[in-house]
């Protein structure tokens, strides 16, 4: 968003001089809303989306289509409609990492996402690093055994791809710093940092 | 999760007529981090699930001609963390680097880090803010609660661990509603509250209100921090944290602000810690007299105990931290 | 009659070598179907209700909101009003529904109205738990060198022998530890994926035990166990967690049943860590007395912990743990608690009474300002398990490899850094790990491939790939001209895999099917090659005659000669019937390096090392990684692990992932295994490993604060809160 440095007074009309004026705890006790109307009636120009709607979205680089709730969330069509169970549910709130795919490029828990929050938008699995020809992370992670019951292999390997792509010459410091959003149970985190270590060192795993 | 409406609106004007005046009858979606849990939980059981992602004046970080930095609500924590506009703004990057974990980092947003739940057992399995009008937290398992500002029948801890830095950053947040034309400034301190009866939650905002943008002022030569007492890596909660700024005159503090973090069920600003450092110079001395200046008033439960000191040491180091990179005027490193 | 042998060392193609994993890939690009994964058409997802109580008892039970929430479309009670309940989140209602959404929120319209009894949740606090009437005996033993005479009152014998002995030792310790109860939180839930097939149950389950769990199935459902089909390809975590259908597992057969339709039934991330399994919990009181040399003489102790709400403990038969000198007593209580039955968690007992033993022989060297390295070489005499020399050239390998005596000072006597002091601490372990019993089949086909067949399951260890190695190089083959089939209850039994038995049964079985299957065939191949069959072998795709490598015959060409039908033996190992290719008895020394702020009480990992024999080694590379795991399993339990009861409701407060805290890639610090295989363990044959790695860890890290701080923190895991509160007692903060 580093564009928006020429535009900086953009947004809702607000100004520098109401920044100033409206300082302060006062200002919370004349916000008391009076908007009472009821709740249907207040949708504006918004689709306001009940039951299930069908969306389309890119999964893996296909367009795809799915019919989905307000409930559901994007790990559950991606398991149940799509049937691409690479991605795990373990926590709740994300928190574990297992469930980590790629929407838009960015790393993000599909168990703490909602499926139409993805409404046209461009998901990556797991999946997307098997194949005839698997990503060089995923070899990495057999030739280093870094996996057990494999169970939080998949999210790990997604963390790992894209924090190698963020930063392609990471230390080993830095690969203990950076992945820590996953969790995995058997212990295998020591192999995970040397699979790691040698896509940096650029080794070959084919 | 109980079935819901969803709605994703363009324009701030639009939310807010999507946004119902009644309690717990909408709840505003971002990053999803928290609400979706909570959702699953059936903790949180919203008619409709308000889309604030696709909003685009409430995303994105902007310079304002008197320096000050303009942050979306909806922007994500990793854009906050990389952009050059915040390099020096140190607090806040610490407690966003604490939050060690790519995906929340990528996911997660400054708007909804500030409005996240608290952490707080009893309320996360669905007994409410103020369980201990029971005395069920009392009586209970403590080990997290709050040590401070706990005398009334809230005693979770405020679950944000950037509002302390954002609060001695000195910064304001922008809130919107229930009018369309209704808007606000808020200072960060004054957007929490610790909730005394039933139906208030741990912020003041009405149902129908929304944070969009957090404003944070030109940093001059103050020097800020934010130290964490961290278990383990990954995104887990401190225990304890405080955020300290601090700017230097001749080598005494002139002006200083510190916020203590997971200790009582908001952002705790402590006017003892900030008395106990004025017009000194900062050495371990003062820093560890701020400390105890801020624990003073800590009455721990029965299990907690052990808060008070973390806190102490918390206060203790981020003052230590900040005065460092105060004395020298540079930005922290980033990692 | 086929003598079954390994080959030396020298002479073996893939076992001993570091395979790669032959399911790795699959795990690394999500397409390996773990039983969550099985989706089937028309599917149910069955979502259960837990009780919010930690004790109370069901008063009605409604279910009609529930029935009524669109999308769901079967409601089963588990419990019928009356029933006592005895831990929160006992499962009352599964609702089956068409989608997880619909599940959730039609069980959370079920209204169940409760009364609410009496908790207990202090497991650690002994004289509570008699006043609360909580506590049963859990058995004692005592040993004393010298017998009583004839007209000794043997009770009071012995507590005048150890009266006499704690007066003649030159060093006495009491001492106080402890190890909380916690889960198994399989990474994968419980749970099981199931439709009928003309009257057959097929229930993809994740299980440790596919060919034990078709009669449990089978017995409470009125089936024969032919009746049921128990697969599981992948499994994502048991540690002795997984071995049952559960009654959940039964609910869903029976919800699959009266709907006509599959159904999906996995435990919530709560109700997993509430019901999927927990580890007892110890604590206990110690006094031991040691010679000036500081070998110990005489040990005395109680302890007491908890199994949850049936009971049971920590077994006194294994305390103390390893070291066990020649005179002692130990007494153990079961305390009742309001918390789920515990299951057993991998090595079980050990990892506790380690922890409650080792300790207090470090704190033996503290108090003597000994090098806890010598006082724990100087105690191997009464070593048990495995021999003394094995501990010791551990010892000795583990010290190299931590820089042990360069690195150590006294406890409490180390350099200081700011606030941070840091600290050596180390502990030795044994485990049995005999083969369990194995059944492989193994066909060779006239075209040359080869299938084997084995109602194992591959927990994480490798089973595929030790199977794959073990059939390979018995026939002479690659890799790649293997196929190896495990998972299905329908293949020949094998044993659930618990307590370290796998690699060994499975090893067991596929060499001697694999030996009997190259008999068979050399005995249809000799005349072709003018050679009596005795005089053949198998070596790299080719039969030949011993001695004359340039009389063979390719294996195609071999198995060629088959005729139409294929090859078929099956071979089968019974545990306890004596054998060359395994045996039991392991031992292993862990060392641990580590950092505590004494200001926060924040410990780090610096270093860990582990030495571990296993007999004969078949993958180096999956072998290492299983230490690996054992050793991070045990950082988990010994810095973060901790299961949190809420004294007043009884409620397990931190079951969520984000609450039950483990440890992250970036915790464990840098971790060094060395496999211990020299010729006199590897001709022992094989011997398992799961087990034994995961024992020392509590230990080891424990010590290592002690010599940190030089004070005992007293009780696992070593959180900020207890490490503070051990400063706080001692005066030091």
């Amino acid at each position: 968003m580093t564009d928006s440095i020429h535009n900086s007074d953009t947004h809702s009309g607000v100004s520098r001089r109401a920044f100033l004026k409206g300082s302060g705890a006062a200002a919370a006790a004349t916000a008391v809303g009076t908007s009472t109307a009821p709740l249907a009636a207040q949708e504006g120009g918004t689709e306001v989306v009940r039951g299930e709607k069908t969306i389309s979205l890119t999964v893996n680089g296909q367009n795809r289509q799915a019919t989905v709730e307000p409930r559901t969330t994007l790990l559950e069509m991606l398991r149940y409609q799509f049937d691409l169970t690479g991605a795990k549910p373990v926590s709740l709130d994300g928190s574990s990492g297992a469930s980590t795919v790629w929407v838009d490029g960015k790393t993000v828990a599909a168990s703490t996402m909602l499926a139409l929050q993805c409404e046209g938008k461009a998901i990556r699995t797991v999946e997307s690093l098997g194949g005839d020809q698997p990503d060089p992370v995923a070899q990495a992670f057999v030739k280093h055994d870094a996996e057990q019951c494999g169970f939080c292999t998949p999210g790990f390997v997604v963390a790992v791809r894209a924090f190698l792509d963020k930063h392609p010459n990471a230390s080993e410091e830095e690969i203990r710093q950076g992945l820590n959003g996953n969790i995995c149970r058997c212990g295998t985190y020591a192999n995970i940092i040397d699979a790691a270590m040698s896509i940096v060192k650029g080794e070959s795993h084919g | 999760m109980k079935s819901f409406e969803f709605a994703a609106p363009r324009t701030e004007a639009e939310l807010l007529r999507l946004l119902s005046p009644i309690p717990g009858h909408t709840e505003v979606l971002a990053g999803g981090t928290d609400l979706v849990g909570l959702m699953k939980k059936m903790v949180v059981t919203p008619e409709r699930v308000v889309n604030l992602m696709e909003v685009p004046s409430m995303r994105g970080i902007t310079i304002r001609p008197d320096g000050a930095i303009s942050i979306g609500a909806t922007t994500a924590l990793d854009e906050v963390l990389e952009h050059p506009y915040l390099a020096s703004y140190s607090a806040l990057l610490d407690a966003l680097r604490g939050i060690n974990s790519m995906q929340l980092q990528a996911q997660g947003t400054l708007g909804g880090e500030i409005c996240q739940r608290p952490q707080c057992w009893f309320f996360r399995s669905g007994q409410g803010l103020l369980a201990d009008r029971a005395g069920l937290v009392s009586q209970g398992q403590n080990e997290m609660q709050a040590i401070l500002d706990n005398a009334g029948p809230a005693k979770f801890v405020s679950g944000s661990r950037t509002a302390p830095a954002i609060a001695v950053l000195n910064a304001e947040v922008r809130v919107i509603g229930p009018g369309e034309a209704d808007e606000q400034w808020l200072p960060v301190a004054a957007l929490f509250r610790t909730p005394r009866k039933e139906g208030e939650r741990e912020t003041v905002l009405l149902p129908n209100q929304v944070v969009t943008h957090i404003v944070l002022p030109p940093v001059g030569n103050l020097g800020s921090a934010t130290y964490e007492v961290r278990q383990s890596e990954g995104p887990d909660y401190p225990l304890a944290s405080a955020a300290a700024a601090l700017r230097l005159e001749g080598g005494r503090v002139r002006e200083a602000r510190v916020t203590l973090g997971m200790v009582a069920p908001r952002p705790y600003a402590s006017q003892e810690a900030k008395r106990a450092l004025l017009g000194k110079s900062v050495s371990e001395e003062t820093a560890v007299a701020a400390g105890l200046a801020a624990i003073r008033d800590a009455k721990p439960l029965a299990h907690n105990g052990y808060k008070v000191q973390l806190a102490k040491v918390a206060v203790k180091r981020a003052i230590l931290e900040a005065a460092s990179r105060a004395a020298s005027s540079q930005p922290a490193v980033v990692a | 009659m086929v003598e079954y042998y390994w080959p030396q060392r020298e002479e073996t193609t893939l076992i001993g070598k570091p395979v790669d994993r032959l399911d790795g890939l699959e795990k690394a690009t999500g397409t390996a179907k773990y039983t969550y994964d099985v989706n089937l058409k028309d599917q149910l997802i069955a979502k259960a209700l837990g009780c919010p109580h930690g004790h109370c008892r069901i008063k009605s039970i409604d279910t009609a909101a529930a029935e009524a929430t669109p999308g769901v479309v079967h409601i089963e009670l588990l419990r019928e009003p009356g029933s006592e309940i005895e831990w929160e989140g006992e499962l009352i209602a599964v609702v089956a529904a068409d989608s997880e959404g619909a599940a959730v929120e039609g069980r959370s319209k079920i209204d169940v109205q409760y009364e609410t009894l009496e908790v207990f949740t202090n497991d650690e606090d002994l004289e509570a738990a008699k006043e609360a009437g909580r506590t049963t005996r859990g058995g004692g033993k005592a040993e004393t060198q010298r017998e009583p005479g004839e007209e000794d009152d043997e009770d009071e014998f012995i507590e005048d022998e150890i009266k006499r002995l704690f007066g003649e030792a030159a060093h006495v310790i009491e001492g106080y530890y402890g190890i909380d109860a916690i889960t198994h939180c399989c990474l994968e839930p419980h749970g099981s994926t199931v439709h009928w097939d003309n009257g057959r149950l097929i229930a993809y389950l994740s299980t440790q035990n596919v060919s034990g769990t078709d009669d449990g199935f089978a017995r409470d459902l009125n089936l024969t166990a032919d009746d049921v089909d128990v697969i599981c390809e992948y499994i994502g975590g048991g540690f002795g967690s997984k071995f049952a259908a559960d009654y959940w597992g039964i609910a869903a057969a029976r919800i699959s049943k009266q709907t006509g339709r599959p159904v999906k039934f996995m435990l919530d991330r709560d109700q997993e860590l509430k019901l999927g399994g927990n580890r007892p919990s110890g604590y206990i009181k110690v006094k031991l007395g040691a010679d000036e040399n500081g070998v110990v003489q005489i040990w005395d102790s109680e302890h007491w912990g908890t199994g949850g709400a049936n009971g049971g403990g920590v077994s006194h038969g294994v305390i103390p743990y390893v070291l066990s000198p020649p005179n002692y007593r130990r007494l153990a209580t079961n305390i009742k608690v309001n918390a789920a039955q515990a299951r057993a968690w991998r090595a079980p007992n050990h990892p506790q009474a380690c922890a409650m033993s080792q300790t207090a022989y470090d704190d033996l060297a503290a108090q003597m300002g000994a090098d806890s390295y010598d006082i724990f070489m100087r105690n191997l005499g009464s070593a048990q398990g495995a021999k003394p020399e094995v501990y010791a050239e551990e010892m000795k390998i583990a010290a190299r490899l931590m820089d042990w005596k360069a690195k150590w000072h006294a406890h409490g006597k180390g350099p200081r850094d700011g606030s941070v002091v840091e600290g050596l601490g180390m502990a030795l372990h044994t485990w049995g790990g005999t083969a369990n019993n194995s059944s492989c089949q193994l066909k060779i086909y006239p075209d040359g491939s080869v299938q084997s067949f084995c109602g194992t399951q591959d927990l994480g260890t490798g089973t595929r790939t030790v199977c794959a190695q073990v059939v390979a190089d018995t026939l002479g083959l690659s890799l790649d001209q293997v196929q190896v089939n495990i998972g299905r209850s329908t293949y020949p039994n094998s044993g659930a895999s618990g307590g370290s038995t796998t690699v060994g049964g499975v090893s067991e079985s596929h060499r001697r099917a694999a030996q009997d299957a190259l008999m068979k065939l050399f005995d249809q191949v000799a005349g072709a090659l003018e050679a009596d069959a005795g005089d053949l072998e198998a070596v790299d795709g080719r039969i030949r005659i011993k001695g004359s490598p340039e009389s063979s015959l390719s294996w195609k060409e071999a198995c060629s000669r088959l005729g139409l039908k294929p090859l078929e033996v099956t071979a089968s190992y019974q545990r306890g019937s004596g054998s060359p290719l395994s045996s039991s008895g392991v031992g292993g020394v862990q060392m641990a390096h580590v950092t505590v702020d004494t200001e926060t009480g924040v410990v780090k990992m610096r270093k860990f090392v582990a030495v571990q024999d296993m007999g004969l080694i078949v993958n180096p590379k999956t072998a290492k990684s299983q230490i690996y795991g054992a050793a991070i399993m045990g950082i988990a339990y010994a810095l973060f692990e901790q299961r949190k009861l809420d004294p007043a409701t009884g409620a397990f407060v931190n079951a969520e992932m984000a609450d039950y805290k483990l440890p992250r890639l970036g915790d464990t610090g840098q971790i060094i295994v060395e496999l211990y295989e020299p010729d006199s363990e590897r001709e022992r044959g094989v011997i398992g490993l799961g087990e034994p790695p995961v024992i020392s860890p509590g230990a080891a890290i424990s010590n290592a604060v002690c010599n940190a701080l030089g004070v005992r923190v007293p009780v696992l895991p070593l959180t900020p809160k207890r490490v503070l509160d051990a400063l706080q007692q001692a005066g030091r903060v």
